[in-house]
């Protein structure tokens, strides 16, 4: 008996130190106060180099955590245990943000450097007049494929993903709106479309494309296909763009049929403590040199016109990742679809996943 | 010198863990499942699971379940049987736990390396020039994974009902003539079932719910149980229909410690008096 109350004591003596050593920790990392910035974004997305300089020239102390994806960011926000002052949603989740009530408005007179923004970018569907969000990078979805693994197929249509001669060299990526809008538009369907029959037809033709099928996967995708273990990937274009500087042999198509465009936004969530501070990291962002160099860093397409100008030529005539106008015409940005609609999609998803086998 | 009250006092801590993380969580998915995404009260996730999506995905769950049982039972027994002749029981049991230290993720990451197109195993293969061959992202190699990730839990219990047998009983099966194949259906496989049936459960339950090595493994193409409830929390975000899964989920897992449950009490007895 003697033993076990000993051991209990020395757990509990044990469990308050750690405590106090975690608190300790917490403190000097400083957590949520008027002089620290507390920034929630994708892993890999921001030169590191720049949160330095915004340190320095700002005062503020930046505390800066990454998630994987929309969703889990938007429950941790809700949440609300740390008060982040800067997230970088996609649009559709800015939609269901604004619906929750989670965003605040962002004052346009303190960010002057919006005016570096392409106007193309701004006021879009998902944001009318910007009054929530401010453009950070953009993309699309499209196929990575690997020529000298291929007898010379090109990718301008969904269609050359079922060739016969592709057979279990296909990866995809592990999303129901990207695969099932594949399928959509590979059938001239909308990406967004919300009509039974057609997503009942898209999956009956993703279902042919089963035999093709190497794997449906996440960001496993890039080492892959630096690897050469597959020729032919769905993948979005800033990933894309990681994987062609890794191996040079790559290359990147967005097929004519259409696809995704997508764009990923700076917000300021309402429990933000330091609103201030979120500002002027906004438009430090907006920059035109700062940018430039993130974008380099980071190979994602930015929306940011001055920067575009300070940026290798080689990178910005692109058009593989900075598609021309016209080109864009033919591409869909998500629409929130509503649950309902994402669950019918998730279920014709699961269902075309299991047939994969 | 315990008094009554002192003893009940003891059970406090026991039963408000058993409330707190055994019955509240479950209460709570049971609950959850009768709600629908604007959060009315319904039937519909139920009627929704006996659609062919999830009764498919529930048979193949069990398919796969039942193979990685099957092949890591086939493994374990003769190699629990082997370590109980060995000379330094403890230290090769050690060797064969240590593993499971190891984080599963790490593991399974590995794997994807082995497995790979120009991993060690194809380069094996190359020296007795097969070609290449797809490794990764087949049933094979999912159910390979996880016999190996599931391997060290069928053989301890296995392991410890055969330690306990009594080497006597053996030798006086073959002083009667038993051949070898009778000694062991008839004397050393009942006398170790309890121990079998454990292992089995300890196999079969988790290998329902995997989902992290369908992905990572099996590329998606093996779905089960598990991961069609991460992807309602995660991407659907339809809470309702998740715990309806994990409500059939629990039913089976129930219905399967029943089946392999100890019946013969007196034997369970005098194994827990032991």
């Amino acid at each position: 008996m003697k033993e076990i109350t000993r051991a209990a004591i020395a757990i509990v003596v044990v469990c308050i130190i750690l405590f106090g050593v975690n608190k300790y920790l917490n403190q000097s990392s400083g957590n949520a106060s008027s002089d620290t910035l507390t920034i929630f974004n994708w892993g890999e997305y921001i030169d590191p180099d720049l949160i330095s300089q915004f340190e320095e020239e700002s005062g503020y102390r930046v505390v800066y955590e990454t998630f994987d994806s929309n969703e889990a960011m938007m429950t941790k926000i809700e949440q609300g245990g740390t008060s982040y002052d800067i997230a970088v949603p996609s649009e559709y989740a800015i939609e269901k943000m604004k619906e929750n009530d989670l965003l605040q408005e962002i004052d346009h007179s303190k960010i002057p450097n919006l005016s570096n923004i392409d106007p193309y970018f701004l006021d879009l569907a998902f944001d009318p007049k910007n009054k929530y969000s401010i453009p950070y990078f953009w993309g699309t979805v499209g196929v990575v494929f690997n020529p000298s693994l291929l007898d010379g197929q090109t990718f301008d249509s969904w269609e050359s993903l079922w060739d016969p001669s592709l057979e279990g060299e296909v990866l995809l990526v592990d999303g129901a709106r990207e695969i099932i809008g594949m399928g959509l538009n590979s059938l001239g369907y909308s990406l967004n479309s919300t009509d039974e029959k057609e997503l009942l037809e898209a999956t009956a033709k993703l279902k042919e494309l089963t035999p093709n099928v190497k794997a449906i996967i996440g960001d496993e995708v890039t080492q892959l296909m630096i690897n050469e273990e597959a020729s032919v990937a769905i993948t979005f274009s800033g990933q894309a763009a990681d994987m062609m500087w890794e191996n040079e042999g790559l290359d990147y198509s967005v097929p004519e049929e259409g696809s995704n465009l997508w764009f990923d936004n700076m917000v300021i969530p309402k429990t933000a403590a330091n609103v201030e501070g979120a500002h002027e990291f906004i438009n430090f962002m907006l920059d035109a040199e700062v940018a430039a160099q993130n974008a380099d860093y980071v190979g994602y397409s930015i929306p940011n016109t001055a920067a575009i100008e300070l940026m290798d030529e080689e990178v910005t005539s692109d058009e593989r990742f900075y598609p021309l106008e016209e080109a864009r015409e033919n591409l869909e940005v998500y629409k929130n679809l509503g649950l309902e609609m994402l669950g019918k999609y998730n279920e014709l998803f699961l269902e075309f996943k299991m047939s994969a086998n | 010198m315990q008094t009554k009250t002192t003893k009940a006092f003891y059970l406090i801590p026991y039963y408000v863990w058993i409330v707190l993380f055994v019955v509240a969580p479950i209460a709570l998915i049971a609950y959850y499942s009768f709600f629908d995404l604007s959060g009315n009260f319904t039937l519909d996730n139920y009627q929704n699971f006996f659609t062919s999506v999830y009764l498919k995905l529930t048979l193949s769950s069990f398919w796969y379940a039942f193979l990685i049982t099957f092949f890591t039972l086939l493994i374990a027994y003769p190699t629990a049987y082997l370590l109980t002749k060995t000379r330094h029981k403890q230290l090769w049991l050690l060797l064969i736990i240590i593993p499971s230290w190891i984080n599963l993720l790490l593991k399974t990451y590995a794997f994807i390396g082995i497995f790979g197109l120009y991993g060690p195993v194809n380069a094996f293969l190359n020296v007795f020039g097969l070609e290449e061959t797809q490794i990764l992202f087949t049933d094979f190699s999912f159910v390979f994974v996880s016999v190996y990730i599931f391997i060290p839990f069928m053989i301890l219990p296995i392991f410890n009902s055969l330690d306990k047998l009594n080497p006597s009983l053996m030798d006086a099966s073959r002083d009667l003539g038993a051949s070898s194949w009778t000694t062991f259906s008839k004397v050393i496989l009942p006398l170790t079932i309890n121990g079998v049936k454990a292992g089995i459960q300890a196999v079969f339950i988790p290998s329902l719910s995997l989902f992290m090595i369908t992905r990572l493994i099996a590329g998606n193409k093996v779905i089960t149980l598990g991961t069609a409830i991460e992807q309602q929390f995660l991407v659907t975000q339809n809470w309702g229909m998740g715990s309806t899964i994990a409500v059939f989920l629990i039913i089976f897992m129930v219905i399967i410690m029943i089946i392999t449950g100890q019946r013969d009490k007196g034997a369970y007895a005098n194994g827990k008096n032991k």
